[in-house]
């Protein structure tokens, strides 16, 4: 990942195309997206605003590919792309953005912005300007497979614990599974309850699945931090593995990002259909349970809500399904203020968790989320990606809440009829 | 030159020229954003990306109940200088004969007294419009020379067309060759500034709501 300022316009250049023509020609400056992120209205800098921050790809796009912006640049008025200019544009792009989609909801004229600050990422990040916790994520995801640095016989741990509490097999590499399922870091090592709940579920439904030991890891830092080729790199992983274990369905488990990288961006990473298909963890649920093959048996009484990852909801359509499994156990289940496709972010996607100095943004915007809690005052919160659910806990520590968070699949599978 | 050969040369060659340029411009602009092409998306889709693009292009004029309370000056004021604009432009009777000249049809117009009244309204309001912008924070940060120079080629035809008609101060030839001339201003301005709007708002919204459709959000 050699950087240099010409490698970033490049970039820059490569991600412009009719989109974003459109986008750009149609903004009126009317502000409204300030209001529509949470890194503004809870931090209100105007700088923040979303539109603001794909400044870099704006003054590319207007330069190189509009006539009057090319006769702009002849006559020596072009605005400056060049590294002081980038770098200060790094802090608003990755640790004032979660690339949540909020601002793209929102924008009068249509523009996607949040399209537009992703694409913003890869020329920064190929100029050299990523914050450094991401850049090590990423090249930990492309040396040892996972961002967190989980190698296979961590994996392998914690299956054998898995096995021995649940007396179940956890196949790995079987050929022709139906499912294969991929794990975030996250969960291997700070969730293993995940993978348990996966064995008890898909072994009462009864079909086959499968882990394998050449591509486990779900979640895409090449995308967070921007960098489309090893971003590629990583999904052609899964990819081939899933060839060679010639799976049906590939399943993206409870991460946010994780789903998008692999469901959305990675047929067009690689430039190839897959001949599998991807679901998220909580459309394949939702899918047993329509054939019968999910019985869920007693109630939680508790007053539950659900808070909607960005990636999962708003910018991957996954935002009936948790409804549909929360509603088989739950008795009392209350939807915080603008839930759905308009929800707000924790505050930490996007690789603004990753990025230690983000940390203290991070949970100032929690206030969002506060706001949002204190509004019905659940008992316990449920979510269905791990990144938020640690982000949500270091946001309620940090205001003195004390909700406890649950995953949508492993409370599932404690309501399994025996 | 006299006064009433200045009416003729706004209204005759000058016309021309803006009306030449506008157009031109529009066009370039147009096929500037098409030519830039797209790729195909390859992802395993979840919706429809024309009829979620369709419905996003209507569906995105109201905003949702949320986005309305946190910023309902934006969009009322912006509610009413449009639709100002609007029946100024297009139901003012004068106008229409101008339209049925260049175009060779027409429609009816509106009772003259309302269209003047939308015109003062709309004046009124593009100037709280523009305190609004220099005085909240997030806008005055965003704005540059062109927000405010269009801001005033919007107004500036209001502005003459309202003298005009009133024929306040000047004879009435020069107040309409003024008024022509604003408009030409606003013509030629058109297809290089925010203006461009006006066109690329449909397609940007087209976008919005393909994006999200394909993966089943309708935006
Ligand atoms: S809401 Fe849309 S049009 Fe308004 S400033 Fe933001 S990006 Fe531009
Ligand atoms: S994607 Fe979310 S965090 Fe990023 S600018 Fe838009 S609203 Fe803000």
């Amino acid at each position: 990942m050699s950087a240099s300022l010409e490698k970033g316009i490049k970039a820059l250049k490569k991600e412009v195309d009719s989109t974003v023509g459109a986008f750009f020609s149609s903004c009126v400056n009317c502000g409204m997206c300030a209001e529509a992120c949470l890194f503004y209205t809870e931090s209100p800098c105007p700088a923040r605003t979303p539109i603001n921050k794909t400044e870099p790809l704006r003054r590319i796009w207007k330069q190189e590919y509009t006539l009057i912006g090319r006769i702009g640049k002849m006559l020596g008025l072009a605005k400056p792309v060049d590294h002081d200019f980038l770098e200060h544009w790094e802090k608003l792009v990755y640790d004032s953005c979660s690339l949540c989609g909020r601002c793209s909801m929102v924008c009068p004229v249509g523009i996607d912005i949040t399209a537009l600050i992703r694409k913003t990422r890869e020329g920064l990040a190929a100029a050299g300007h990523a914050p450094e916790g991401l850049v090590g994520a990423t090249k930990r995801a492309v040396t040892i497979g996972s961002p967190m640095g989980v190698k296979l016989p961590a994996l392998m741990a914690q299956i054998k614990h898995v096995e021995k509490d649940t007396g179940l097999k956890i196949p790995m590499d079987q050929q022709g599974a139906e499912y294969m399922l991929l794990l975030s870091s996250m969960e291997i090592m700070n969730f293993p309850e995940f993978i348990e709940a996966i064995a008890k579920i898909f072994d009462k439904a009864g079909v086959s699945w499968t882990i394998s030991s050449e591509a486990f890891e779900a979640t895409n830092s090449g995308l967070q931090i921007g960098v489309s080729d090893i971003a590629a790199e990583l999904v052609q992983r899964v990819v081939d593995a899933a060839e060679k274990l010639k799976v049906k369905t590939v399943i993206s488990p409870e991460c946010g990002h994780a789903y998008m990288a692999i469901r959305w961006d990675g047929p067009n990473l690689i430039g190839k259909a897959f001949n599998f298909k991807v679901r998220h963890i909580l459309e394949v649920l939702d899918e047993f349970s329509k054939d019968g093959r999910l019985k869920i048996t007693g109630k939680e009484t508790q007053k539950l809500t659900y808070h909607d990852p960005c990636q999962i909801s708003r910018r991957g359509g996954v935002i009936d399904q948790p409804r549909n499994l929360i509603n088989l156990f739950a008795e009392d289940f209350v939807e915080m203020p603008e839930a759905g496709k308009m929800n707000w972010c924790c505050g930490a996607g996007g690789g603004v968790s990753s990025n230690e100095r983000a940390d203290e943004l991070r949970l100032k915007v929690f206030q969002r989320k506060k706001d949002q809690l204190d509004v019905i005052k659940p008992d316990v919160i449920i979510s269905a990606c791990s990144n938020c659910r640690i982000h949500l806990e270091d946001g309620l520590e940090e205001y003195n809440m004390e909700i406890p968070l649950m995953s949508l699949t492993e409370t599932l599978a404690e309501h399994l009829e025996e | 030159m006299s006064e009433i050969e200045f009416l003729n040369w706004v209204r005759g060659p000058a016309f021309e020229i803006a009306t030449v340029i506008f157009i031109a411009g529009v066009v370039i602009r147009i096929l500037e954003i098409f030519l830039l092409g797209r790729k195909r998306n390859l992802a395993e889709a979840k919706g429809s990306e024309m009829s979620s693009g369709l419905r996003t292009i209507v569906s995105r004029s109201i905003p949702d109940k949320n986005t309305f309370k946190r910023s309902s000056f934006k969009i009322v004021s912006g509610y009413i200088f449009h639709l100002g604009l609007l029946v100024t432009i297009f139901f003012f009777a004068p106008h229409i004969l101008l339209f049925k000249e260049v175009l060779g049809f027409s429609w009816p117009s509106l009772p003259t007294a309302i269209v003047d009244a939308f015109a003062a309204v709309s004046i009124i309001t593009l100037i709280a419009v523009l305190i609004h912008r220099l005085r909240d924070n997030v806008l005055k940060f965003l704005s540059s020379t062109e927000d405010y120079l269009v801001w005033l080629l919007t107004i500036l035809p209001l502005i003459t067309g309202y003298i005009a008609f009133h024929r306040i101060g000047m004879s009435a030839p020069t107040l309409l060759a003024i008024h022509i001339l604003s408009v030409e201003l606003l013509l030629v301005a058109f297809p290089f500034t925010k203006l461009m709007h006006t066109f690329t708002l449909p397609i940007a919204r087209w976008y919005n709501g393909a994006i999200s459709g394909y993966r089943g959000v309708q935006s």
